[in-house]
């Protein structure tokens, strides 16, 4: 099959190397300029001292020493961390809870679904500007709220204690809609009987909640998690357009610690080793979360469907 | 001449036009405003209200030389980026740019980025009588020469850092406006009652926005953030003191959460009549005496920054209109920026109070006072603060660098942090940045 010495006969494929290359190309080509050539120019000009406007000098593996002691980047690394914990937590248990009540048949479901689906048709920025508002101390109805259940104003995202936590809370009324979507979906699939044997055996809500329901779901609720954890890590909208990374850096990720140092401080060469680092980064928790979903699907026929 | 609109003259040029005679105020120069009639500029611009003034005036301008203008806004920070992108690929896609000299003059000028302009107001062609070095202000010209003394922008309008304060608080509580920086904490206390929800003080807690805060008390203190030398000095016994006046009255007297303020969180929580004091640009005053926005209408006082122990300084910022070098247009975009500099441009300009041209023609002209939208007071302490302005900025490549670290520093000390050791470990991290860009 690999040699083509002879001409094919009529009807037969040809597979020479000269023969398939043209129609590699095309992917090759477009492979090479949008993923590879990005990549090793970033590593490129991770080596080098890099500013804009000025000159360029290599300094190996400098840039990255630099990084091992700079406390800032090393803060916004826990930053990142704990941002994306809490921003797939969340809106996940949230929305696996409001997907099960969703499931239930009701009066007006329907309309309730489309409005509980909107925040996530917004943009984020947009989004941002308006929970500013909302945020504020002395003028935002956030504080107002709680004045009715007795609760004093909190100082929320212009507090470096409360910040992440603020941030979160936005990222999570924008996005549980979407993991009780994908939940949705996957109730939907499961199949009635295995709960009508389990109503004649006398089993309560909750056990069939724990037993069937959350087992069978489990595949789904791993797709959301993916989905969830790749989305907080590069969050970047809602946090620069709400604090930028503040007060002072208590909210910067390394996201924005990037963004900083490659466009306002115009350091191409640093910022670009911190982007391998956060690549390092984002590609170990990858493997930590396919190892994961591989676990959930023992259930191999709801994971396929996923 | 004073009786004699542009418009007028426009109209005037327009009937005349097939004749070929120019309108009478050209015959007495050589200058061509239609000179490239039939080209194309692009202009682009950082958002703000001194764009919109240049905006609204856009068809009078294309009327007077017969010049396309493609004109864009961006928000400053993007269009910084977009700046610096577009001038380091060689082949920028605009004509005209704005250029904030606080923050970009030196990497401006280090880079070559930007047209040296001298020899086109040097051009009588080109350029009007009106448009004359002398007419400028001396800050004008400190911020768009380069160190070789070479024009390398036209200054549009400057920011002086005032005190706004509410009158009706101060009198409330029978305080006097503040003469010093004592005096100043000590109203500030005075007027602070969290119980009624009134704070004495407000201004930027958010890092990199509140550097300036800083720097108009340390200029008080007659230390510059680097010094002739270039020497950081933002952990000087001075800058502790300045840092510890900035860590009082932001944290002890100002609202809640000020920590995370920028300007406009400062310039709501003024409206609403819950803040005494303001510190920050003269700029920000048109929202203040719009009734659809604020509710202090009329009770806004416009105070001149107090003295320091040392001197009394308003932190100056500016910024104008540069020329990239790489342009292949640079007559017709010189056409353009000196025209949105012009008197009648600078009058558009602070009768709106959207900004302060550098022009003493507009300033020292009595007729804005009749046309001014804004209180007298306001135009006073224009005028009073141009007398004590100091940069606001050190004149250094990494100003946003600056600004982030110190500024860092700063909000920390707002969160508990001890002002001393803050601002040395700042200092710190900054100092190599900045011999580095020195040296590079």
């Amino acid at each position: 099959m690999t040699q083509a010495a002879t001409p094919a006969t009529p009807g037969r494929i040809g597979l020479s190397s000269r023969d398939y290359w043209p129609f590699v190309a095309p992917a090759l080509i477009v492979v090479g300029s949008v993923i590879v050539f990005p990549w090793v120019f970033t590593i490129y000009m991770a080596m080098h001292e890099w500013k804009a406007g000025g000159a360029q000098s290599f300094v190996g593996l400098g840039n990255f020493a630099r990084l091992a002691s700079d406390a800032r980047f090393l803060e916004s690394i826990v930053h990142t961390l704990l941002y994306t914990g809490l921003a797939v937590t969340a809106p996940v248990v949230l929305g696996v809870f409001s997907a099960v009540i969703f499931h239930e048949r009701f009066p007006l479901r329907g309309l309730l679904r489309g409005l509980f689906i909107m925040p996530m048709m917004a943009t984020p920025v947009a989004i941002a500007l308006v929970w500013v508002m909302m945020f504020h101390p002395q003028l935002g109805v956030l504080n107002y709220l709680l004045s009715f259940v007795g609760l004093g104003p909190l100082t929320w995202v212009f507090n470096p204690a409360t910040v992440i936590p603020s941030l979160v809370l936005v990222e999570t009324w924008q996005w549980t809609p979407l993991v009780m979507l994908i939940v949705l979906g996957g109730l939907a699939s499961l199949p009635t009987e295995p709960y009508e044997s389990a109503l004649i055996d006398g089993a309560s809500r909750w056990q069939m909640f724990r037993h069937i329901t959350w087992p069978m779901i489990l595949p789904f609720v791993m797709v959301a998690v993916i989905i969830r954890t790749i989305d907080a890590l590069k969050s970047f909208d809602i946090i620069f357009a709400i604090t930028q990374g503040g007060p002072g850096t208590a909210s910067e990720t390394i996201n924005i610690y990037l963004y900083n140092t490659a466009f306002a401080y115009y350091n191409m060469g640093y910022g670009s080793a911190i982007a391998v680092v956060f690549f390092i980064i984002v590609v170990a928790l990858s493997l930590v979360m396919l190892w994961l979903r591989q676990r959930s699907k023992w259930n191999a026929d709801a994971g396929a469907a996923a | 001449m004073a009786y004699i609109s542009r418009r007028g003259l426009i109209q005037g040029a327009g009937a005349l036009g097939a004749a070929g005679l120019a309108g009478p105020a050209f015959a007495q120069s050589a200058m061509n405003w239609k000179k490239f009639a039939g080209q194309k500029i692009e202009v682009t611009l950082v958002k703000s209200p001194r764009a919109d003034i240049i905006e609204k005036g856009l068809p009078e301008f294309k009327a007077l030389t017969g010049l396309e203008v493609g004109f864009e806004q961006i928000p400053e920070q993007q269009a910084r980026q977009k700046q610096v992108i577009e001038l380091t690929s060689g082949k920028p896609s605009f004509d005209v740019i704005h250029e904030s000299f606080h923050v970009q003059k030196r990497l401006f000028e280090k880079s070559g980025w930007v047209a040296d302009l001298s020899g086109l107001m040097a051009d009588a062609s080109i350029t009007g009588p009106e448009t004359v070095e002398s007419d400028f202000s001396s800050a004008g010209l400190m911020f768009s020469k380069n160190q070789q003394g070479k024009l390398r922008a036209l200054p549009q309008s400057v920011d002086y850092w005032i005190v706004y304060y509410n009158k009706e608080l101060f009198d409330k509580k029978g305080v006097k406006y503040p003469d010093t920086f004592e005096e100043m904490i000590a109203a500030a206390e005075k007027l602070t009652d969290p119980k009624e929800g009134v704070y004495g003080f407000v201004a930027r807690g958010l890092k990199n926005a509140n550097l300036p805060v800083f720097t108009s008390f340390l200029l008080g203190f007659g230390v510059d953030p680097v010094d002739a030398k270039g020497n950081l000095m933002t952990d000087t016994p001075e800058a502790i003191e300045a840092g510890k006046i900035y860590q009082r009255l932001l944290s002890k007297h100002a609202p809640p959460g000020a920590i995370g303020f920028n300007w406009s969180e400062c310039q709501s929580a003024f409206m609403q009549g819950k803040v005494a004091m303001w510190l920050d640009g003269i700029g920000f005053a048109p929202p203040l005496e719009d009734p659809n926005k604020s509710r202090i209408v009329g009770k806004v006082g416009y105070g001149l920054m107090p003295k320091g122990p040392k001197t009394r300084a308003s932190a100056t910022f500016g910024d104008g209109l540069s020329i990239p070098s790489a342009s292949t247009k640079k007559e017709a975009a010189w056409l353009f920026a000196q025209w949105a500099v012009s008197k009648e441009q600078g009058r558009a300009l602070i009768t709106t109070g959207s900004g302060v041209p550098f022009r003493h023609s507009v300033l020292n002209d009595p007729s804005i006072r009749t046309q001014l939208k804004m209180p007298a007071a306001w135009l006073d302490t224009v005028a009073e603060s141009a007398k004590i302005s100091r940069l606001g900025l050190p004149v250094i490549i990494p100003v946003t660098e600056f600004r982030d670290t110190i500024g860092i520093g700063l909000t920390n000390t707002l969160s508990g942090g001890d002002v001393a050791a803050e601002l040395k470990k700042a200092s710190d991290a900054f100092r190599p940045v900045l011999e580095k860009s020195e040296k590079g």
